[in-house]
């Protein structure tokens, strides 16, 4: 029997609520301020962390992004480009069965999307994807 | 590993059947005047299993003038190579003759001459006759349609795409891919799919913009000649960017190269021996995929309205272009064996409509489909002092004359015309009627505004479509040329980095240069938002043709292109 995907993601709404952290901060830090804040001024590795988000925007108020990284316990999410680059930081739990997060996410022009992730030993990697926002039209 | 040896033996055994090349007889078959039907369709095909390929016919069921681009430029690694050769490039990368009926059907140089002798191209009626002939030696060969078929004339735009649907499906389709088709409405597309279409609507990339689940079909899985074929199609991916998101909500479209990887893992596991990817992608972007995905045979490329007279091989992956508004038909003969694809043979097959037969059947049948529309149609608004085309990256002589329409129909100082790629050519001397005004203006979001932009607002316009063209990563471009403009002049550097290539702004009118401050009256057409007001396009251009009698069209130097 195939679940799907609306289905699965009814049922693990109330999951990512809860493990879903929201940024809390009201003022504005600099992406690499956040960068060092979430990873101590530790080195970044690459690879171990996907990041899926589209090329082209289809609407830059609400796009699509998820991030996977087997083994995390922390994903956090930055949107270089934005005013305020916070999207949010997944935590995982021991009891997680996947470490993998989507949400929407609103850019104000075109820039990169930036995953990094903690994972279980402590060391960090990181990835970066560049979305674009535009103003559309002319195609064909 | 297939041996790329053995891929070019199969191409030499087909090409030594016309002898040195194909093309160069084509060609002294056409300056004798020799040219036939069966010359054109070809002799029986090699391998076991045939593809025909039609792309981007934009409803156009009758013959037409069609001049290909004078300016395609590629960008990074696409540059100078095909399908972004023009004129003499062109003809020497594939050894045709200056002057031949190729010549005339694959590049633009003295397009009015050569049409005159060697007339116009397409028409359903002829691709019909093809499409038998070739199912005559082939009779389970598989026809598939790349998309852009459903708009594009005033009988399509009238009837919401019926009669290309009709035809189409009296033609013997075997599945079809979209892009144009989408802007009839998702409630429409939906209707025709589900109650109409008698063969697969396919799109790997096309999801539920709310679940992010697939929302068609992505695949077809057919037993033909003997193995198992897998066609997958990939639909235009950016619909929702270039074309009004708010007629196809519920859709959301994008590249999707991972979900693309997993479709075509699940058709190998599942047996197919071949996979077949329909794309309206736009070439460049398949020739990545054909780099990053693995596991794909042929690509079918699309939208980009290239056509080029042999495969390009990236890896083990072929890429096809059929051209564009029926003036070719592509055949594609495959020899699977062991389980797996071991060869090719291709065939750009050119729709000369004064050397193939129409067949009675299709022509009657686009008969009865124009009949409601034909008075209408042919009414002349007025004479063509000039040859009249669109196609290219900037200005063609059609959107000058609607640029002109905008701007004294709309009062504005400055005009912008979308950069799109279809639309058929009128030759110097022809009677302007309204269908051809509705060939290159028919679609559902034809508002003709009339707003103010400042001369700031209008720079971030061209840069942002520059970099949908000229971005030198294909999977950030959307296809499309760029925007066409009317009293305004500008220099491009298209090397140079997004915001960056666009400079020397000036108001043609007054020869001052665009100050950014300042409100420009600004007129264009095919607004993506919703909402937009005005008179259809056609209604304008119909009027400044009539007010000016004859039209008189040379091409400009508004534009200055640098950084090729």
């Amino acid at each position: 029997m195939t679940h799907t995907r609306r289905e699965a993601l009814l049922v693990g709404l109330g999951a990512l609520v809860a493990t879903a952290g929201i940024p809390r901060l009201a003022f504005a830090a600099t992406t690499e301020e956040r960068i060092a804040e979430f990873t101590g001024g530790a080195a970044l590795g690459e690879g171990g962390i996907t990041l899926t988000a589209p090329e082209i925007a289809e609407n830059g108020n609400t796009v699509p992004i998820s991030v996977e990284a087997p083994g995390a316990v922390a994903i956090m999410l930055l949107a270089a480009g934005n005013p305020n680059p916070d999207v949010g930081t997944f935590r995982f739990g021991p009891l997680a069965a996947s470490q993998m997060a989507s949400t929407r996410i609103r850019l104000a022009g075109t820039q990169d999307v930036i995953a990094i992730a903690q994972m279980a030993d402590g060391s960090f990697v990181k990835t970066a994807r560049e979305v674009k926002v535009t103003i559309g039209g002319c195609g064909g | 590993m297939i041996p790329r040896r053995q891929f070019i033996q199969a191409g030499l055994a087909a090409s030594a059947l016309w002898g040195a090349s194909g093309f160069g007889s084509w060609s002294r078959l056409a300056a004798q005047q020799r040219l036939t039907q069966d010359d054109l369709i070809g002799p029986a095909g090699t391998g076991n299993l045939t593809l025909i390929h039609i792309t981007d016919i934009h409803a156009q069921t009758q013959p037409v003038w069609f001049r290909e681009p004078e300016i395609n430029l590629g960008v990074g690694e696409a540059a100078g190579i095909p399908p972004h050769l023009t004129g003499a490039e062109f003809r020497a990368a594939f050894g045709i003759e200056k002057g031949s009926a190729l010549d005339y059907a694959l590049t633009y140089e003295d397009f009015v001459a050569l049409g005159r002798e060697y007339g116009q191209m397409g028409g359903l009626d002829r691709i019909a006759t093809v499409v038998k002939a070739i199912r005559a030696d082939r009779p389970d060969a598989l026809l598939l349609d790349g998309g852009d078929t459903w708009q594009g004339s005033l009988p399509a735009l009238r009837t919401a795409g019926q009669d290309m649907v009709d035809l189409f499906n009296a033609l013997g389709v075997d599945a079809m891919t979209a892009h144009w088709e989408f802007t009839l409405g998702s409630d429409r597309v939906r209707e025709i799919v589900e109650t109409q279409l008698a063969f697969p609507f396919l799109g790997a990339n096309i999801f539920d913009a709310e679940w992010d689940e697939p929302a068609f079909e992505p695949v077809a899985v057919f037993e033909r000649g003997g193995t198992k074929v897998a066609v997958i199609g990939q639909a235009f991916p950016y619909l929702p960017v270039a074309n009004p998101r708010w007629l196809f909500p519920e859709y959301s479209f994008g590249i999707r190269e991972e979900r693309l990887a997993a479709v075509v893992s699940e058709a190998r596991a599942g047996g197919a021996e071949v996979v077949v990817l329909l794309s309206h992608n736009g070439f460049d972007v398949d020739r990545k995929i054909a780099r990053n995905v693995p596991g794909i045979d042929v690509i079918l490329t699309g939208h980009t309205h290239d056509a080029i007279p042999e495969p390009v091989q990236v890896g083990e992956t072929f890429l096809i272009a059929s051209g564009s508004h029926g003036k070719f038909v592509s055949r594609i003969d495959l020899d699977v064996r062991d389980g797996r694809m071991q060869g090719l043979a291709h065939r750009l097959i050119p729709v000369f409509s004064d050397v193939i037969a129409p067949d009675p059947e299709m022509a009657a049948l686009v008969e009865a489909t124009r009949a409601p529309f034909a008075e209408e149609m042919a009414e002349a608004l007025g004479t063509t002092e000039s040859l009249l085309y669109r196609r290219g990256n900037f200005n063609g002589t059609w959107d000058d004359v609607i640029c002109d329409a905008l701007l004294s129909q709309r009062d504005a100082e400055i005009a912008l015309s979308p950069g799109f790629r279809w639309g058929a050519s009128v030759m110097p001397g022809e009677t302007i009627t309204r269908e051809d005004v509705f060939n290159v203006t028919a679609m559902s979001y034809p508002a003709a505004y009339r707003t103010e932009m400042t001369g700031e607002m209008l720079k971030i316009v061209l840069e942002d479509v520059a970099d949908n063209l000229f971005n030198p990563d294909p999977y950030y471009q959307q296809g499309g040329d760029m925007v066409r403009v009317g009293g305004l002049g500008y220099r491009i550097d298209v090397g140079a980095p997004m915001g960056s290539r666009i400079s020397d702004l000036v108001l043609l009118s007054s020869g001052e240069p665009i100050d950014p401050a300042r409100a420009y009256a600004v007129a264009g057409w095919a607004s993506v938002n919703e909402g937009t007001e005005g008179p259809p396009i056609w209604e304008v251009v119909e009027a400044h043709i009539r007010s000016q009698g004859t039209v008189r069209a040379e091409p400009r130097s508004h534009v200055t292109v640098t950084g090729i």
